[in-house]
């Protein structure tokens, strides 16, 4: 029954008047796959969603849904579900109308429209809730009928706008769980939108990182992780954030090296995608879980902020702020000092100017 | 199967023009023209010449514009006994507008600064009160309050309908400020106490030049309605007051033997100008102001 | 012990708002109150043209239902009130439909529908009488296109006359609730009208069952506004047809105001007008009561 389309932007390009929205925009999405669009507000990623279900037409550019070229076609037509930010459920209607109104006046047989709602609601466990009002629920239950109106159109492509965004955090969470247990069943193809990088983390089968209407960077949560391919994006992703020093490119008995105010730390076994020039100006990055001890980088402890599983301590390297993450026991304190160890193969170097990774 | 370049769906779909938009314009277009045809037909027919008006046609442009017919309106029509055209009226009316406009506001705004920043017993109950009574219609009260005033001695005279529209203005103006004030941040209030500004002090110098923008509205519904009344001014304010409204109503409805339509239509353009100027120059704000007033508690 | 400055303040403070609160409760009692219950009173006193106070209970009333004049004032307001509220909603609603369907030069479009309101009942009267003239009006415009059986005297036909006061009144009024139910719908979650479409779901089928129902609100604000400016009708029948022909165009407004000044006979008058009242309170109670019922659920909230 499911169709499992694949999606396929080419050239895509939006605007407003003069204002460029997105330019010559290519994404291909694969069939069953979950690819999160996330980036901070403004970055276009909410206008391709509406591009791509056909609420905003292109200026120039083709969307391609499972094979066919759907770039005039309306919405209805294009075999997708949508779920939004502020749920859009119709108010005056219950649970059971919202979620059939749809199917009803597309003509679809009684029965059928009513075995596809009571499937849906028990996969979202809202079976209780079908003879209700929208003002009558919690703003979870609202969320889960929303995917549940989604759901019954029995989709090719299932498109999420920010719909955990309304949430406080516990729902977001508990949602975040549904969503991905929804997506393990059905292994529908879902293109997912949000500026919240652990609900990307958490979902997506590929992440595009998008800023400033052009996509950073494109792959799975763990290269997104391991291996941001620009500033931008390392400083985006991960929670507490990445650690940046400045400092320069300098080579040393033919070792390459990144040198700070005082400090030299080796690159042996750093995998560069592109050598700088010695004295070029960059930029180190490490996660604050990546932060060692027992090395020989003096660093002075300022603060520790205990987290309850684990602390973060606040310390002071070459005069630069370092937050380093330690188990909730390990003994420390403001005032210490600490020798420390970056070791090469968790760190990220990015040219200074650019932001390009090296 | 390759499709060529050209027939594929590429970028802004074909323009949507279909027959429904078509539908949607024709039907506006039309609708427009029929609320604009009185305010043509008026302006029309006051320029022409009873010669042209007796040959019917009245849709039609005046061959041979004249002014005639509305010097007649203003300087010598005939309202009753007096020919002195509604020149008359129209100074009563401005007459009684400009004190009415100034007391029915101020007290709205007093009374709705009141309701809506001090801890009043019973203020819920003199509040509902007076929005229930915006709903009465004057014929309930008229009797008693001819009474009242002749009792009091203003009536028939500019004083009494000042007093007159204030009484029936008082529902809506404090309505109003009253949603204008609290929608305000309190701690505005609280600051003005705290710098030791009394009541009226807090009233005049901080709470009223913020209302400016409810100051317009409220301007603009009063003029509008206190210009436009026709039975309050007819009852209340004496034969020598009488507004611009009855005056017209008189022209018209009260001449024997053949009327001079064009006359009539001049004399109605002259009273419907000074709402229609302040609709026009209003734009937006006469919106807000139906807004706000139709929003009822 | 509180401090004698403190006490003076507070004194002060209680002084001033009783003193700003006096015109408005001075206004409640005498003129509300006192008003509505001194003509109710009348309305049960033999007075005639001047008052007099033998009580006589309901007689007034009795005779009042009796009265011809009364009786026809009565049906055409009922016949006038009901089409001309189902009128102006359906054309309000059509045209704040069509203007929120972002049709270019909107502003003029509202403009043109909304400066009747602006305009006196006098004016509208006498503009309207003019057009429907049947001489010079419409009607001789169609006989002169060739139309020799083109009739359109309804202003000076009995059976006809109410309508024309429906069509002036109609066109005074829609804009109004355009613009009520334009605010409505532009206060709608324009995410509604995405899913709307991403559902499939033609326009018309929207606004019927999505649209409208939420507009429920401004659909009753814009009803107890035409609904009140119903039972007031004087300054339109008198500018239009002056009640005629006959009593064809008599209204309860004017049945109140001719027996009060013209007729003498203030008893009679005075019955009239607290049927009206009565009237008016049996609509509006309801609403303004389903009101605070609202905004305390909403408080709750």
């Amino acid at each position: 029954m499911n169709k499992r389309c694949d999606v396929s932007i080419r050239g895509a390009e939006i605007a407003y008047g003069t204002i460029k929205i997105l330019e010559k925009f290519d994404l291909e999405v694969a069939q069953s796959e979950f690819i999160v669009l996330l980036g901070p507000s403004g970055c276009g990623k909410s206008t391709l969603l509406n591009a791509i279900a056909g609420l905003v037409d292109l200026r120039d550019g083709q969307i391609w849904i499972g094979g066919n070229n759907v770039t005039w076609e309306e919405p209805k037509d294009r075999g997708i579900a949508m779920v939004f930010q502020s749920y859009a459920l119709y108010p005056r209607m219950t649970v059971r109308g919202n979620m059939s109104f749809g199917l009803k006046v597309a003509g679809m047989p009684p029965a059928e429209i009513a075995r596809r709602v009571d499937n849906a609601a028990a996969m979202l466990k809202i079976t209780e809730l079908l003879d209700r009002r929208p003002a009558e629920l919690s703003g979870g239950q609202r969320q889960r009928v929303a995917i549940g109106r989604a759901l019954v159109r029995d989709a090719g492509v299932y498109l999420f706008d920010e719909p955990l965004s309304n949430l406080d955090a516990q729902l977001r969470a508990e949602l975040r769980v549904e969503i991905k247990r929804l997506h393990q069943r059905l292994a529908a193809t879902m293109i997912y939108v949000t500026h919240d990088q652990i609900e990307a983390l958490t979902l997506a089968d590929r992440i595009a990182v998008m800023k400033d209407r052009v996509i950073q960077q494109l792959g799975t949560p763990s290269d997104i992780y391991r291996r941001p391919a620009n500033r931008f994006v390392a400083s985006f992703v991960g929670s507490p954030a990445m650690n940046f020093l400045p400092g320069t490119f300098a080579v040393h008995d033919g070792v390459p090296c990144f040198a700070a105010a005082g400090i030299s730390i080796p690159l042996e076994g750093y995998g560069f995608d592109a050598r700088p020039q010695p004295g070029a100006a960059i930029e180190l990055g490490i996660r604050p879980e990546h932060v060692e001890a027992g090395g020989d980088l003096p660093a002075a402890v300022e603060m520790v902020e205990p987290m309850g599983s684990d602390q973060l301590a606040w310390l002071r390297l070459a005069s630069q702020p370092l937050s380093m993450r330690l188990p909730a026991d390990t003994p420390i304190a403001a005032g210490q000092s600490l020798q420390l160890r970056l070791p090469a193969d968790k760190l990220n170097l990015f040219d200074a100017a650019s932001g390009r990774r090296l | 199967m390759t499709v060529s370049p050209a027939l594929q769906p590429n970028g802004a779909p074909p323009s949507r023009m279909t027959p429904g938009r078509i539908g949607i314009y024709a039907f506006l277009v039309v609708t427009a023209l029929f609320f604009l045809t009185p305010l043509y037909v008026m302006i029309v027919t006051s320029l022409k010449t009873m010669g042209e008006i007796r040959l019917g046609a009245i849709l039609a442009l005046p061959r041979a514009p004249t002014f005639e017919p509305w010097i007649v309106a203003w300087s010598s029509a005939c309202t009753g006994l007096r020919c002195n055209g509604i020149s008359v009226g129209f100074l009563n009316s401005v007459k009684i507008l400009v004190p009415s406009v100034i007391v029915s506001i101020a007290a709205g705004a007093l009374t709705g600064y009141t309701l809506s920043f001090w801890k009043v017993r019973g203020a819920g109950l003199l509040f509902g009160t007076l929005m229930v009574v915006a709903f009465v219609p004057y014929q309930i009260f008229i009797y008693p309050l001819v009474r009242v005033l002749a009792f009091i001695g203003i009536n028939n005279s500019i004083p009494g309908i000042v007093l007159i529209h204030t009484i029936f203005g008082l529902p809506t103006m404090t309505l109003l400020f009253r949603n204008y004030f609290g929608a305000l941040p309190p701690e505005l209030f609280r600051a003005a106490r705290v710098d030791g500004a009394g009541f009226f002090r807090i009233f005049w110098s901080v709470m009223l030049p913020m209302a400016t923008p409810m100051l317009v509205v409220a301007i603009i519904l009063q003029v509008t309605g206190i210009w436009n009344d026709f039975i309050l001014g007819l009852v209340f304010a004496g034969r020598d007051n009488l507004p611009m409204t009855v005056q017209l109503n008189n022209i018209v409805n009260s001449t024997q033997g053949e009327r001079a339509y064009n006359v009539d239509m001049a004399a109605t353009i002259l009273t419907a100008l000074v709402p229609l100027v302040v609709y026009f120059a209003s734009g937006r704000w006469f919106v807000r102001g139906i807004a706000a007033g139709a929003v009822k508690g | 012990m509180m401090p004698v400055s403190f006490v003076k303040h507070r004194l002060a403070s209680r002084l001033a708002v009783g003193l700003a609160l006096s015109p408005a409760i001075l206004v409640v009692v005498v003129v509300y109150v006192g008003c509505t219950a001194w003509t109710m009173w009348i309305s049960l006193t033999a007075s005639r043209m001047l008052p007099n106070s033998t009580f006589v209970g309901l007689r007034q009333y009795a005779s009042l239902m009796g009265n011809e004049r009364w009786q026809v004032s009565v049906v055409n307001l009922a016949v006038f009130g009901a089409l001309f509220l189902a009128a102006s909603l359906a054309l309000g609603f059509l045209l704040a439909v069509m203007i929120d369907q972002r049709v270019r030069a909107e502003d003029l479009l509202r403009s043109i529908f909304l400066y009747p309101f602006s305009m006196s009942f006098i004016v509208t009267g006498l503009v309207w009488q003019w057009l429907l003239n049947p001489s010079f009006g419409i009607e001789k415009m169609g006989r002169d296109l060739g139309l020799d059986w083109f009739r359109f005297d309804w202003i000076v036909r009995q059976d006809m006359v109410i309508y024309t006061l429906v069509f002036a009144a109609v066109w005074h009024a829609a804009g109004l609730v355009m613009a009520i139910l334009l605010a409505g719908l532009r206060g709608i979650d324009p995410e509604i009208w995405k899913a709307a479409r991403i559902d499939g779901l033609p326009p018309w089928r929207v606004y019927l069952s999505i649209v409208i129902p939420m507009l429920g609100a401004s659909f009753a604000t814009a009803s107890v506004l035409l609904a009140t400016s119903v039972v007031r009708l004087y300054d339109l029948a008198v500018a239009m047809t002056n009640g005629g022909p006959g009593l064809a165009s008599e209204v309860p407004a004017k049945f109140v105001m001719d027996h009060l000044f013209e007729r003498g006979n203030l008893g009679l008058a005075t019955a009239a007008a607290t049927s009206m009242l009565i009237t008016v309170a049996a609509v509006v109670a309801p609403w303004l009561y389903w009101q605070a019922r609202q905004r305390d659920r909403r408080l709750a909230a």
